[in-house]
């Protein structure tokens, strides 16, 4: 593995302590991933011929917290170009390899834009990128549900740790961690407001539970 | 959820709750998809065991199964060792041998499937048994009317026909109440339950009286197999007294809703203009039945082996 893992402390000013972002922080993250979103499908126009440019793009949301990350860049992203973006989001949990270790959960929706996500540049969002199988869950979702031209990724923070070959495409924040600690993602739509936390388990019992460290 | 689902009782509000969000959630997410496949239950085997007749109940749990990647073992009773005398607890020792994760059992005997449930570690789901409960149904049923009507809680919904033998009114009775309807039993006296007093229900013996104050009327067939009494005078006067005709559903409340479990007997207890009205929610019925029992073999499998 090339990044050691060194516990993370608490780096934002101003924040309780384990803040890792806060809400400002937040903001100011996912403007930035806004304009690179923004970049990466001028750019495709160019390299691929595709001709959608900002049409072209699906941020497809993963529950709980992607599907509300998607949200807010497609808002930032027609705030900046004026130009909507078609958002989605897919649920996972029925693809999940790991239901027979944790049991079943209850099931989030899974809406598609109109237009579908065949032949377009589709972008997956999610908060923590943590051991890549929620992700790989996600492109095997996203295989019933039809064939985009491309597949991207965009995390809100990316915790190390990978099991599987699986890379970020956007990053809204690195942050290296001990498998032990686990990183919250607080959002205002789900939890009131916008932090990110990253808080010490009890040595020994944590294993990793998905991207979400719930 | 329980490891079993034998009777509506077994579902408190949570759960019956749990399972119809989750068939509904199923449902969008199935929704205009080319491949309606999940791989949830991959390498599980889901066993129909089958004593009994029947085309929608067991098409339904093999096509809810199969759409989560479940391998399917139909077996019914006819051309099997049955016919050889096999008893059911050797029959489901040897499905329980060859590594069955769950057990779809419909029986003619009330009970059968309780019994089964002690003899096999896998879970045992009762498609009906005999006139006792049918709780895939029952589930089937809620979700339906809470799909056109939008809620539950306060429906009133009027259970009319031979609830004697009804395994499809007992669940439903259980599981309404559970969630918060309130249900009217209309039958005449000879195809009442003894004990009926006790159940969480109004009994009634006037259709008329009854249908202008429904959201839901579910009408039941008559079981013809087991009409071996003098229950009533003959079909036509129990088709006039309690069959539900264009006249009858004229009388509803505007937004209200005809159900029938299947199979129907069309000019019996139900007219043929009547069930295939806009309000006739039966052709729903057998859809939603894939997408409930698809969420009912999810919440008892899908987890960790018990």
């Amino acid at each position: 593995m090339a990044r050691a893992p060194e516990p993370a402390r608490s780096t934002a000013p101003g924040g309780a302590p384990g803040t890792l972002l806060t809400s400002a922080d937040v903001a100011r993250v996912v403007d930035r991933m806004a304009h690179q979103l923004i970049e990466r499908a001028a750019s495709g126009r160019a390299e691929d011929g595709a001709d959608g440019g900002l049409a072209d793009l699906v941020l497809v949301g993963i529950p709980t917290r992607g599907a509300p990350l998607a949200r807010r860049l497609a808002a930032r992203i027609e705030a900046f170009t004026g130009t909507r973006v078609d958002v989605g989001t897919a649920d996972i949990t029925l693809y999940r390899d790991d239901l027979r270790l944790r049991g079943v959960r209850a099931l989030e929706p899974t809406v598609l834009p109109d237009a579908g996500i065949d032949g377009r540049l589709v972008v997956l969002v999610d908060d923590v990128l943590f051991s890549g199988r929620s992700v790989r869950a996600a492109l095997d979702a996203l295989r019933d549900l039809g064939r985009p031209r491309v597949v991207q990724l965009a995390v809100l923070v990316d915790r190390g740790h990978r099991e599987l070959p699986i890379k970020a495409d956007f990053v809204g924040k690195n942050v290296p961690t001990s498998r032990s600690q686990q990183v919250r993602v607080h959002l205002a739509e789900i939890d009131g407001a916008d932090e990110v936390l990253v808080t010490d388990g009890e040595p020994g019992v944590r294993e990793p539970r998905g991207e979400e460290a719930r | 959820m329980k490891r079993h689902l034998l009777e509506a009782a077994d579902l408190d509000r949570a759960d019956a709750t749990l399972v119809l969000d989750t068939a509904a959630q199923i449902d969008q997410a199935l929704a205009g998809r080319e491949v309606k496949k999940l791989p949830t239950l991959r390498g599980r085997t889901v066993v129909n065991l089958f004593y009994e007749d029947s085309t929608r109940t067991r098409i339904s749990f093999e096509l809810a199964a199969k759409r989560l990647s479940a391998d399917v073992i139909n077996f019914s009773a006819k051309g099997s060792s049955v016919s050889k005398g096999e008893s059911l607890k050797d029959t489901a020792l040897t499905l329980e041998a060859m590594g069955a994760d769950a057990v779809v059992v419909r029986h003619s005997s009330s009970g059968a499937p309780h019994r089964l449930a002690n003899w096999v570690r896998g879970s045992v789901v009762n498609a009906g048994d005999g006139t006792h409960e049918h709780p895939t149904q029952a589930l089937l049923d809620a979700y339906t009317i809470r799909q056109r009507l939008g809620r539950l809680e306060g429906v009133r919904v009027a259970i009319v026909g031979d609830v004697l033998h009804s395994r499809v009114a007992r669940s439903n009775v259980g599981l309404l109440h559970t969630l918060g309807a309130d249900v009217t039993l209309v039958a005449p006296p000879t195809l009442l339950p003894v004990g009926v007093g006790s159940w969480p229900a109004e009994v009634s013996y006037d259709l008329d009286a009854v249908l202008p104050k429904v959201d839901v009327v579910m009408m039941l067939r008559v079981q013809a197999e087991r009409m071996n009494a003098s229950f009533f005078p003959s079909a036509r006067e129990y088709s006039r007294r309690y069959g539900l005709d264009a006249r009858r559903m004229g009388v509803l409340p505007d937004d209200a809703i005809v159900m029938h479990p299947g199979p129907m007997n069309r000019g019996m207890e139900i007219a043929a203009e009547v069930a295939d009205s806009a309000r006739s929610t039966i052709v729903e019925q057998v859809a939603n039945g894939v997408s409930t029992r698809m969420a009912v073999l999810y919440l008892l499998l899908g987890g960790a082996p018990a």
